[in-house]
């Protein structure tokens, strides 16, 4: 849930990267780190395990600039993609205001697509929250991998909401700022259409 | 069903310093943080320029999700308190309200005991100040015409990523 502060003039919010296991989720917010100013992030957390999966979190503090005087800041986390922690993927959700579904395009995790993305409905919706209400954007990872599945079969698979989705290599570094930019304008978006009603 | 947004106030950050400052000052203790459950730091107050606010407020709210989960699992309510004991430094992190989460750090010149003591008292003055705040929210002041987002236009948004 964003936080606005008029005393410090700044505001706020939560971005979820959730997705499948190994779907890129880490490598996308070590990708912004490394490509942002040190002025303009904090420190990047990773809890994980020895092998480098998402235990519990990741976390990037971002500062975006300024919005009429106010400082715009993001706070971005990944879930844990593995499916047996999926109990740490409904405490990262809490409060979020903002998600990038990250989908891995390889054929062979087609199926853990649908299903990460129909859990990650399932657990909004456990936490209370309608998923309708919480702005989100696909991004469709690994374009580089020869075994990656047209983008058309993903969308018609997965962005039934035709979201705004975008083609990505994470590892290089193509696609994830426009993800980031994407789901950045819905949520400032999303803020303005509740400061008019 | 959405929680409400949190929204901080001139009026009610310079209440909550002061009660902070009070706090570190009675409590002995080295440096406070007030961060909501979502991780989002609100103030802090005390020697805390070597310490990564941002960081901290991150990890602190994760680890009182953790064991609010861990809580959930053995039916109980909610852990309100978490204690750990360093060689050097100790951190107290408790629940205040169920809403905001309070960290003191603090070493040999406080105990915790006092801690224990001054954060119950430093607790229900912060808690009041979060009811009204709740309160203010629900009636929709900050909301509106007030509100800095309320007129931001594309171009605005377009012009943060503007490098
Ligand atoms: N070829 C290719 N590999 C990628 C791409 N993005 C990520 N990877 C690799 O995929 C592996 C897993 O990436 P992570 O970012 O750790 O995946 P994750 O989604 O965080 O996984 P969990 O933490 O287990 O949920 C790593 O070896 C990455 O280098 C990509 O666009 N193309
Ligand atoms: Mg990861």
């Amino acid at each position: 849930m964003s936080f606005i502060n008029y005393s410090a003039r700044e505001i706020n919010t939560k971005v979820v990267y959730y997705g499948p296991g190994l779907c890129g989720k880490t490598t996308n917010l070590q990708y912004i780190f490394n490509a942002t100013n040190e002025g303009a992030r904090g420190k990047m957390i990773s809890l994980a395990t020895e092998t480098e999966r998402t235990l519990f979190f990741d976390f990037l503090p971002l500062n975006l600039g300024q919005i009429r005087g106010f400082n715009t800041r993001f706070h971005l986390y990944t879930v844990p993609g593995q499916v047996f922690y999926d109990a740490s993927r409904k405490l990262i959700l809490k409060g979020v205001d903002g998600i990038v579904f990250v989908a891995d395009s390889q054929r062979e995790r087609f199926d853990a697509n649908i299903e990460s993305i129909e859990n990650m409905f399932d657990n909004l919706r456990e936490q209370g929250i309608d998923p309708k209400s919480v702005p989100y954007v696909i991004q469709y990872n690994k374009r580089d991998l020869p075994n990656a599945v047209p983008v058309q079969e993903l969308r018609a698979a997965l962005n039934k909401d035709n979201v705004p989705d975008f083609e990505a290599c994470a590892q290089s570094g193509e696609g994830v700022f426009e993800t980031l930019k994407g789901i950045a304008k819905l949520v400032l978006q999303k803020l303005r259409e509740g400061a008019a009603g | 069903m959405h929680e409400p947004q949190l929204v901080m106030y001139e009026e009610e950050f310079h209440k909550i310093n002061s009660i902070l400052e009070r706090l570190v000052r009675e409590s002995n203790s080295k440096s406070i943080f007030l961060v909501d459950r979502n991780g989002q730091l609100i103030a802090h107050t005390g020697d805390t320029e070597h310490i990564d606010s941002t960081a901290l407020a991150s990890l602190t709210a994760g680890n009182i999700a953790a064991t609010g989960g861990l809580a959930k699992l053995l039916g109980e309510n909610e852990f309100t308190v978490l204690f750990h004991e360093g060689e050097r430094d100790n951190i107290h992190i408790s629940l205040v309200h169920r809403k905001v989460i309070l960290v003191l750090i603090f070493d040999e010149r406080s105990s915790l005991g006092l801690v224990r003591l001054r954060v119950k008292k430093a607790g229900d003055e912060l808690a009041r100040i979060f009811d009204g705040l709740l309160q203010k929210a629900e009636q929709g002041v900050g909301a509106g015409a007030d509100s800095p987002f309320a007129e931001i236009t594309d171009d605005d948004i377009d012009n943060l990523f503007r490098d």
